[in-house]
């Protein structure tokens, strides 16, 4: 233990002693950490990424470990398996696995128990395969080299192994090269590798992460039911609370490389102990029940886990912090069953102390005095006709041709068909759908930052889809657009302040570098960031500050209308709140329009007025927001709605339910006839490969294409 | 296949064919002529009629288009014409010294490789550490030290300590074997320190990052050992840049050992385009300018070939 931190070393110290919460006996767990801490050497000095961890996981258990990045949760899991790198210091009283100390092995059987005993699944699966080798090769080396196999009965064995993880035609797919597979199945080749010399520990960081909801669904299904069934234990690193809600037997709640609350899953979300926990509960935003206001999210940002502060390190960003805060408490019972470390558990077990949010985000964007006008009032709009859709496009077609191979004929992608839609001023239009369903490329035309092939697109009455470029330059100066990744959508080589300026000056929005100045810094305040920030390049924010900062980028040209395209989606969730939030306020503010496109249905229920649902380059469903989180009417909705795992449903329906399993969609290169939809949809009939149904009124606006709806 | 190796092969022709115009259109330009240095530059006579005789027999009296065709034609059935000045068909003179150059080249290519992948692989897994210094001082000074100087330290130190050198005059590997190698092998090491300086930097940097790759992590997760790790999962990625950039300092190496093959006299390619050079001899170096084109496109050919072997990305759509 670092001497120089006394206090959370005795604090760490006690934790060992008290007793195992579980009524299993400790004896039987698979994977029992007791005290671990976790240094790293920088050149910035020592960097403690985890203190005073201890858990515990048994055969057949699913444990979450939930947190946000910079939370020590995967750190932790790869000290387990050994594989930091050097500059870190493991530490622990013990880490027993199956009646082993990890911290007593040496390299070599380190290196035997990894993959044999112990197995890893990582979250991006289209790195995470080896590009040069094929998919059998992949499987076939943790068997020879753990279970002394030749390669005849290797290659047998990942045959069924492949079969077992739901890889159809294994026969055929066992020589392919992970370019070859989709990112779901991909990963189900990570699950079979995982358990092909039959570990009793399976840790999973973020496997779902970068998966679409529906295939997320089937591998955590997948998961869960081969663990249960081999006794395998589950350690799942996530920062999905509802993946949590669904799927964990157990959590434990990690935040500043500090464990803040453990229990059972059901009992730490339904009745938190934490304010930590209890505001990221609050920061999700729901698929169902009473739609909040706005959402109770958590100010600030996870810590720098280089200037962790002393005691709680959640205390500066919780709105009920107190002076004993200072102090870590240690991990005691709590009256549901858990274990908190909160000061303040007692108090909101009798409901003196509820998670709000500081009201401040909110007074500041509502508080704040408006910019200059513009200058002069854009040449050739027509202000008068509010009730004029904003933005109408009309039968939109967009597709890609594609050279496939050294040979063969160049191929055509469909990306977008047949789409009309129209955004109403001040209003928000949540696109939705599988990756690939046409949603980026929808907003991309909408900018005329693609050319469509087909159809129109009116900005405020006037085609803009023959428009010149000169004629275009006004066009763009009101629209602007908001990506997913705020890393590398701005320049790392520009300062903050004269990302936000140069747009002002180019487009003569301001006369001046003075005036440009002042307004800059005037917009980093109305998007939550500070005077100084100006002077900052890129590197030294925060994600969801640099996401401000692309949020004052658009704001800059004074726009009518904004694409986020999957704007939050990079986000940590106490964060994306704040974020959506903001979207909110600015909105209201200047009569913004928005197209919000999305992959997480309840973040779209919170900002959205209307809905769309794409598949595979067509809208299959429009609807008022309401009506369609009521009852999604297309069966693809529907799908897409189940498929989303939720805090409140879990625990409504005692922990779990089965997620209806299909397919993957089909290749865009060779859409299904009729109904794209039909291959994987439950009420799919013969008429549904005859002809693609119409979007058809089913009353109140709201369209549904789909021929077996009544 | 078929379709690309058809467009790949017409790719190949269409570049040769450019590579031909505007050799021959450019050596037109410059000033002087040929056949006039052949016969006065050591001081020879010649007069107005003779000149016009010689001019007639090198066909440099046609109109420069007709020249051009008869370049061309010329090209088409691998005819590169005579020389100018030693009056013999340029295909003899080329064929009489690309086997010194070649052996030469490919001696340079493999001494270079047994050393930048050993200095590679250890200097990308010793990052940071006095090991890898030293490797970086070793290949910093192999790419920025010329080859010839080099080569003239070698020989000095030659001779100094051993007060051998290899034979300077020509022998044939028949009848003097060792003493042919012997000629060959230390241009082969002053060419190949270079070659293995560049590749052995791009190799340390390429696997650096490849171990930094999530597959990497992924083996680890296996198991699988440190050394099976580097050698089956990292090496066959990082290798990917590096034949490119093997691929075009090869082709280099058999065009460019100018300074090398002047000072350890060797008869090959690189002294036969200064003695092209040196008399005026527009017709040998139009017919070495065609070989080096080919031998460029040749070797992007067989790179890409080589990618597509290594790489399924690329061979399996």
């Amino acid at each position: 233990m670092d001497t120089a931190m006394p206090g959370p070393a005795q604090e760490a110290h006690g934790l060992e002693q008290q007793p195992v919460h579980d009524e299993r006996v400790a004896a039987n767990a698979v994977l029992r950490v007791r005290n671990m801490s976790i240094t790293f050497d920088t050149e910035e000095g020592p960097v403690q990424a985890v203190r005073g961890l201890s858990y515990e996981v048994h055969a057949g258990e699913v444990l979450a470990i939930v947190g946000e990045s910079g939370s020590g949760k995967s750190v932790s899991s790869l000290a387990v398996m050994g594989l930091l790198p050097g500059n870190a210091q493991v530490q622990a009283d013990a880490i027993e696995f199956a009646g082993s100390d990890l911290t007593q092995l040496s390299r070599q059987r380190m290196r035997e128990l990894r993959g044999h005993g112990i197995a890893m699944i990582f979250q991006d699966p289209m790195t995470a395969l080896n590009p040069v080798m094929t998919v059998g090769q992949q499987l076939a080396e943790p068997l020879r080299l753990h279970l002394g196999m030749n390669a005849r009965q290797a290659r047998e064995r990942a045959l069924e192994l492949l079969g077992l993880v739901g890889i159809p035609d294994a026969k055929n797919r066992i020589d392919q090269y992970p370019h070859q597979f989709s990112g779901g199945m991909r990963q189900r080749v990570m699950i079979a590798i995982g358990l092909s010399c039959d570990p009793k520990l399976l840790i999973a960081d973020e496997p779902t992460t970068a998966l679409d909801v529906t295939i997320q669904a089937q591998i955590l299904e997948l998961m869960q039911d081969l663990c249960a069934r081999l006794k395998v234990a589950l350690v799942f690193i996530t920062h999905n609370l509802g993946v949590v809600a669904r799927y964990a037997d157990r959590v434990l709640v990690m935040y500043g490389g500090r464990m803040l609350e453990q229990g059972r899953a059901r009992d730490v979300f339904m009745t938190p102990r934490h304010l930590y926990t209890a505001g990221l509960l609050a920061s999700v935003p729901t698929l169902e029940g009473p739609l909040r206001q706005r959402l109770e999210g958590i100010e600030g940002s996870p810590p720098n886990p280089l200037r962790l502060p002393p005691g709680c390190p959640f205390a500066p960003r919780c709105s009920h912090a107190l002076d004993a805060c200072r102090q870590l408490p240690e991990m005691s019972p709590t009256d549901v069953g858990t274990r908190s470390a909160c000061v303040r558990a007692a108090e909101m077990a009798s409901g003196r102390v509820r998670w709000k949010a500081s009201d401040e985000a909110t007074r500041r964007v509502m508080g704040m005095p408006g910019r200059r006008p513009p200058q002069q009032a854009p040449a050739g709009a027509e202000q008068g006709d509010d009730a004029a859709p904003l933005v109408r496009v009309e039968s939109l077609e967009k597709t890609y041709t594609l050279q496939a191979g050294f040979f063969g004929k160049p191929l055509q992608v469909r990306a977008v068909r047949d789409v009309s839609l129209s955004i109403g001023r001040c209003e928000t239009v949540g696109v939705v759908g599988e990756s690939g369903c046409g949603k980026s490329t929808l907003g991309r035309l909408l900018l005329r930052l693609e050319e469509p092939t087909a159809g129109l697109v009116h900005f405020r009455g006037e085609d803009i889809t023959h428009r010149g470029d000169r004629a275009l330059r006004a066009f763009r100066r009101h629209t602007q657009v908001i990506f997913q990744d705020p890393y590398s959508s701005l320049n790392p080589r520009q300062r903050i302040g004269s990302i936000l300026t140069e747009p002002m000056l180019v487009h003569g929005i301001a006369t001046d570098a003075d005036q440009a100045r002042g307004d800059a810094l005037q917009l980093l305040q109305e998007v939550g960031l500070r005077a100084e920030h100006a002077d900052r390049y890129p590197h030294q924010l925060s994600g969801g500050q640099r996401q401000r900062v692309a949020i004052a980028r658009a704001l800059a040209m004074q726009p009518e209308f904004i694409v986020c395209d999957e704007a939050v989606s990079a986000l940590d969730v106490s964060v994306q709140a704040q974020v959506v939030n903001l979207l909110a306020d600015l909105q209201a503010q200047h009569q913004l329009s928005y197209l919000f496109i999305g992959h997480d249905l309840a973040v779209v229920r919170q900002i959205a007025t209307r809905v769309v649902v794409m598949y595979l380059g067509r809208i299959v469903e429009i609807a008022e927001r309401d009506a369609f989180y009521a009852e999604p009417l297309h069966p693809y909705s529907r799908v897409l709605m189940a498929a989303v795992p939720s805090v409140e449903q879990a625990a409504q329906e005692g922990g779990r339910r089965a997620a209806p399993i299909l397919g993957e969609p089909p290749s865009p290169l060779s859409p299904p006839s009729g109904c794209a939809f039909r291959t994987r949809c439950p009420q799919a009939n013969a008429d549904c490969a005859a002809q693609v149904p119409p979007l058809r009124d089913v009353g109140g606006g709201r369209l549904v294409a789909c021929l077996r709806l009544q | 296949m078929l379709s690309f190796l058809f467009k790949r092969i017409g790719q190949f022709v269409f570049t040769l064919w450019c590579v031909a115009t505007l050799i021959f259109f450019m050596l037109r330009v410059l000033p002087g002529d040929p056949v006039e240095f052949k016969y006065t530059s050591e001081g020879g006579v010649i007069t107005a009629e003779q000149l016009q005789a010689q001019r007639e027999r090198f066909g440099f009296d046609k109109p420069v288009p007709v020249q051009y065709l008869h370049w061309i034609a010329g090209l088409a059935r691998l005819d590169l014409g005579r020389s100018i000045w030693s009056e013999n068909p340029i295909t003899e003179e080329i064929g009489a010294r690309l086997g010194v150059t070649i052996e030469l080249a490919l001696l340079a290519l493999a001494f270079g490789l047994l050393m930048a992948l050993p200095l590679g692989i250890v200097g990308a897994l010793s990052r940071g550490t006095w090991l890898d210094q030293v490797i970086r001082v070793l290949t910093v000074t192999g790419q920025s030290v010329p080859s010839f100087w080099l080569a003239m330290l070698v020989i000095l130190a030659l001779l100094a300590t051993f007060g051998w050198i290899p034979a300077i005059e020509a022998v044939s590997f028949s009848q003097r074997p060792w003493e042919y190698l012997a000629q060959l092998v230390v241009p082969a090491v002053v060419v190949g320190w270079r070659l293995s300086s560049v590749n052995a930097r791009l190799l340390r940097s390429s696997l650096i990052e490849v171990l930094g790759q999530d597959y990497v992590r992924t083996a680890h997760a296996k198991g699988v050992g440190p050394a099976r790790v580097v050698w089956r999962h990292a090496l066959s990625n990082a290798l990917l840049p590096t034949v490119t950039v093997i691929g075009i300092e090869f082709a280099g190496l058999l065009g460019g050992l100018v300074v090398t093959e002047q000072v350890f006299n060797i008869n090959g390619i690189g002294r036969l385009l200064v003695q092209a050079i040196s008399y005026s001899d527009l017709a040998l170096l139009q017919g070495l300018v065609m070989l080096f084109a080919l031998i460029y496109v040749t070797v992007g050919f067989a790179v890409d070939i080589t990618h597509a072997l290594l790489d399924p990305r690329i061979r399996i759509q």
